[in-house]
């Protein structure tokens, strides 16, 4: 199954992924960090715009896994 | 070494000036110019090879390094401030950005919504009060964002044209360098008596926050400076151009008006068609570092042409056209990698809210000078329109 995995190391707090999918991402109200509502996608609809937030994250904190 | 000179005045206001076009379209995308300041830099033009140079370390942010490129003759002087965000580098630039970028989380933004519509509708009301043509520019478009941004740091909105004035000297090319040494300075002095005074006396606003929390007055200084700069001329010139886009074609405004789900995603599409802040992602390498078959040396100046980037075939199908429903959000408009735009979603939202607004409330607004003839700011590092006289029809 397909994993979303965040590096809040990386995570410059742009919040382009909240953009993307609010119910798969937040962001840390103190520092502005990703935080992950939902650890996989649940549906194709999901992935692809958990895809494209892996896409536009300016700081490459995102990735997916198998 | 020679290299022909950086052009930049665009021959059409939403495609990039064509000779990075043509860059774009050789071999590598990647060319020498020379700079305003005569430095010669490589210009990178493909977005693939932008996202690479603006996520990879070895290129700094600093601007102090003398290598850093420049669009002025002289040297900027320094030592007024301290390095603000966008000049740091990993590892000083990721607790420096932590400590502010909450105050503009997606989330935060929301919450301003209500007060932004406040903001917008006022200045709507005072524009339809008022005689026709209305200048957009000063009606809504600068008046809006500097509002906005004065509530959210704490500055006094009667200060605004003092800003107004010395920003739009900072990012005119016309500006001599005594000039910009003088805005600098008294923008300076003034940010340092108003950081006191919230020092002395708290305040709760984003530059009051900072002081709670125990950030140095000096940093605070360099943020309030950034941000003030940085959200005054940027959103104010997209609410213009994307108003006289809009106005330009009649069926996808009409689509907008019916569906304001479509407008996000319109806002989208003309970021990336103007592309106002084209050169703003310059680096400098700090190693040798290859991109696209090219070797850049470290201490080489490199500069992104965004611009053309945003018009790139290979990452956008009809590059060239305006498609408000694309949805594209792959752009570096807002740049890119660990500095990118702080206030991009505070911009998004300003900008949602007046077009929503303005198509809502006065259904019959048109363009008094047709858009070919306004006077586009090609003389400026952000790019804009100087004036955009509007009239309407009274509601039937």
């Amino acid at each position: 199954m397909t994993a979303i995995v965040a590096d809040v190391g990386r995570c410059v707090g742009a919040g382009q992924c909240v953009l993307t999918d609010p119910d798969a991402f937040d962001q840390s109200e103190e520092d502005g960090t990703v935080i992950v509502l939902q650890d996989s996608p649940s549906d194709d609809e999901a992935l692809k715009r958990a895809q494209v937030a892996v896409d536009i994250c300016p700081s490459r904190a995102l990735s997916l896994t198998q | 070494m020679t290299a022909p000179a950086l052009q930049t005045t665009r021959q059409c206001p939403y495609a990039p000036p064509e000779e990075h076009t043509r860059i774009r379209d050789t071999d590598s995308g990647i060319s020498r110019v020379t700079l305003p300041s005569g430095q010669v830099a490589w210009a990178l033009s493909r977005l693939e090879h932008i996202r690479a140079m603006l996520t990879d370390p070895r290129f700094s942010s600093d601007r102090r390094d003398p290598n850093f490129p420049r669009f002025t003759r002289e040297q900027p002087s320094f030592d007024i401030m301290r390095r603000s965000i966008i000049q740091m580098d990993p590892p000083e630039h990721g607790p420096a950005r932590k400590a502010v970028v909450g105050e503009f989380t997606v989330r935060r933004m929301a919450g301003l919504r209500p007060r932004i519509q406040e903001i917008v509708d006022e200045h709507i009301d005072a524009m339809l009060a008022g005689p026709r043509p209305a200048d957009l520019v000063q009606a809504l478009s600068l008046p809006v964002p500097s509002l906005v941004i004065c509530e959210q740091l704490g500055v006094p909105y009667h200060d605004h044209d003092f800003f107004q004035v010395r920003s739009s000297a900072l990012l005119s090319r016309a500006t001599t360098a005594e000039g910009r040494r003088q805005a600098v300075t008294e923008l300076c002095d003034y940010l340092k008596d108003l950081i006191a005074k919230k020092a002395a006396e708290p305040t709760d606003d984003l530059l009051g926050r900072q002081l709670a929390q125990g950030n140095d007055p000096e940093d605070v200084l360099s943020l309030a400076f950034l941000l003030l700069i940085a959200g005054h001329e940027t959103t104010a010139n997209m609410i213009s151009l994307g108003v006289v886009t809009l106005l330009e074609r009649p069926e996808e405004l009409a689509a907008l008006r019916a569906d304001p789900a479509r407008t996000l995603p319109a806002i989208e599409e003309l970021l990336r068609v103007y592309t106002i802040a084209e050169f703003a992602n310059s680096r400098v390498a700090v190693e040798d570092v290859e991109i696209g078959g090219v070797t850049i040396r470290a201490g080489d100046p490199v500069l992104a042409m965004s611009n053309a980037a945003n018009h790139d075939p290979a990452a956008f199908d009809d590059a060239d056209e305006i498609k408000l429903d694309r949805g594209a959000r792959n752009h570096v408009a807002f740049g890119f990698g660990i500095h990118q735009c702080l206030g991009q979603n505070l911009a998004r939202m300003e900008l949602q809210i007046v077009f929503d607004t303005l198509l809502r409330r006065i259904p019959g607004l048109r363009l008094a000078t047709p858009a070919d003839k306004l006077s586009y700011k090609d003389d400026v590092l952000i790019y804009g329109i100087h004036e955009v006289p509007v009239t309407w029809e009274d509601p039937a």
